[in-house]
């Protein structure tokens, strides 16, 4: 057997790729925070790494390849090893379960991980097609654009889509998800790797926890500040240069049907 | 005291078993568990009734054939011991203490409470060991292992091989058997030649068997009667991936002395 039917075929194998898979995609997660925290600066500077991104497709579609390829590996696998784990125990215990020495994180990895799977799904819609009628709100989002240059006006859509508060709330929750996902995730992934010894296991598991808590305030912090009215004023004046843009003038008349 | 036993009752691995109640006689704190299955079995007896069976051998922790689950945790209540020293003061005057085998696939029943653990040795035979002549001890001077290399061996071959890992694991899965014997082997210099052959053999023995997977819960290390460390699942991921790179297989005539 080659090494490469040896991946594919064992449990070890099988772990391997799940913990290879999550550790690009947690990558994926504290580097989209940070282009996220630019929502802290003024709206010019995240529109214009916004516009960085949607006018490089060979590199976004490239990073999105790479990403949809790495999460089909990390729900393939997981379901696999599901299938081979439920199998190993046909017959179940009377007592009721019991969690000796696990964390629920550890527990429930399947369950929160499709959840995930669905919130980031929903996000896509939301955000990156804007499908219009996830909104939640009459302003839509793709003809929201910067007074100045044009450009899609990303950070007036970020203000726009939370200020919706039932929407900020979904997000909060498939956030805490995520967040508890990794909590254990993390970890796991340095154990299943073999990259954990007993010097420095308690650090791991304390650099995965404290990870799953920086991602989970630096997420939050987001619709939280809109909700508190960040970027109010500025996504009235966008609303108000789009209407004026938009409007029927001599100038500009609307398209003949 | 007395207590209400509620014990899983199986003829054979071919008749689907059941629940059985029973009140036991009069016991002594002090007893042991399995004393006092021997007392409640002395009592079926007497009866006519067919007597509860269950594993036992040693009975002081060391030999890993004592099993059961009781109250839902393999080998009761405490942390660090095995069910032949697991006493009855641990439990209440009254209480009803519900007794199951050892949950897996690769652990079918054999009779009530005794289940066959022949798995974990096919995984033994398939690669823990080392290929040395025998007869008498060597010097023990003449071959150096460092103090720490030692003790973490030691601890690795603590593992009695009892398969409470396996019931404890919701994915009933034997990673911590296998990475103790793995370890135990593989941190020594006699088990250096046939290190990563071992791993690549003893963990694909380990699937073949279906044993789950590990979902790093860590249920396994907490009710280990020689609380084996998770650390050493790492250490087997961390040998079977260099094994990968290597590109160790096992050697086909190893595994075909493997009985099926």
């Amino acid at each position: 057997m080659s090494a490469w039917i040896r991946l594919l075929r064992s449990s070890l194998g099988l772990k391997y790729l799940m913990a290879g898979s999550g550790l690009v995609l947690v990558g994926f997660v504290c580097g989209h925070l940070v282009g996220n925290l630019q929502f802290f600066l003024p709206p010019p500077v995240i529109n214009r790494y916004a516009h960085f991104l949607q006018s490089n497709p060979e590199l976004l579609w490239g990073v999105r390849l790479i990403l949809l390829v790495l999460v089909g590996v990390h729900i393939g696998t997981a379901l696999r090893l599901w299938a081979l784990n439920r199998a190993a125990r046909p017959q179940p215990y009377a007592s009721p379960a019991t969690a000796y020495g696990s964390t629920l994180a550890s527990r429930t990895m399947l369950l929160s991980g499709l959840m995930v799977a669905a919130f980031v799904l929903y996000h896509l819609l939301h955000y990156t097609v804007k499908v219009e009628s996830l909104n939640g709100t009459p302003l839509a989002f793709h003809q929201l654009r910067e007074p100045a240059t044009g450009h899609a006006d990303v950070f007036a859509m970020m203000v726009a889509g939370f200020r919706v508060w039932p929407v900020s709330l979904f997000y909060a929750v498939g956030i805490a998800l995520l967040c508890l996902h990794l909590s254990h995730g993390v970890a796991a992934m340095f154990q299943s790797l073999g990259l954990r010894n007993p010097v420095y296991a308690p650090l791991i598991q304390r650099l995965a926890r404290l990870l799953a808590v920086v991602l989970l305030v630096g997420y939050l912090s987001i619709p939280a500040a809109v909700l508190l009215g960040r970027g109010q004023n500025y996504l009235r004046r966008v609303v108000e240069h789009t209407a004026a843009a938009l409007a029927p003038t001599p100038a500009n008349p609307p398209a003949a049907h | 005291m007395k207590v209400k036993l509620k014990v899983w009752r199986q003829k054979n691995a071919a008749t689907p078993g059941r629940f059985e109640t029973y009140d036991t006689p009069e016991l002594n704190p002090n007893m042991s568990f399995l004393e006092m299955l021997d007392v409640v079995n002395e009592d079926l007896t007497t009866r006519g009734l067919e007597p509860i069976a269950f594993d036992h051998d040693c009975r002081e922790g060391i030999c890993g054939t004592c099993s059961l689950v009781i109250n839902g945790k393999p080998h009761g209540p405490h942390r660090g011991v095995a069910t032949c020293q697991t006493y009855l003061r641990s439990f209440r005057d009254g209480d009803t203490i519900l007794v199951e085998p050892f949950r897996a696939r690769p652990f079918p029943v054999i009779k009530d409470l005794i289940v066959n653990r022949k798995a974990l040795d096919r995984i033994m035979q398939a690669g823990g060991f080392i290929s040395v002549r025998t007869g008498s001890a060597p010097e023990a001077n003449s071959l150096p292992v460092p103090k720490e290399a030692a003790d973490l061996a030691m601890d690795a071959a603590a593992c009695i091989g009892c398969g409470a890992c396996v019931a404890a694991c919701k994915n009933a899965s034997a990673m911590l058997f296998v990475a103790a014997k793995v370890s135990h082997l593989g941190l020594l210099p006699q088990g250096q030649p046939e290190r990563y052959r071992r791993v690549v053999a003893m963990v694909e023995q380990m699937d073949r068997e279906g044993f789950g997977a590990c979902t790093v819960t860590g249920s396994c290390e907490a009710v280990c009667p020689k609380s084996i460390s998770l650390d050493f699942i790492a250490r087997m991921n961390r040998d079977y991936a260099v094994a990968l790179f290597k590109g160790v297989g096992a050697r086909p005539g190893r595994a075909a002395a493997v009985p099926a």
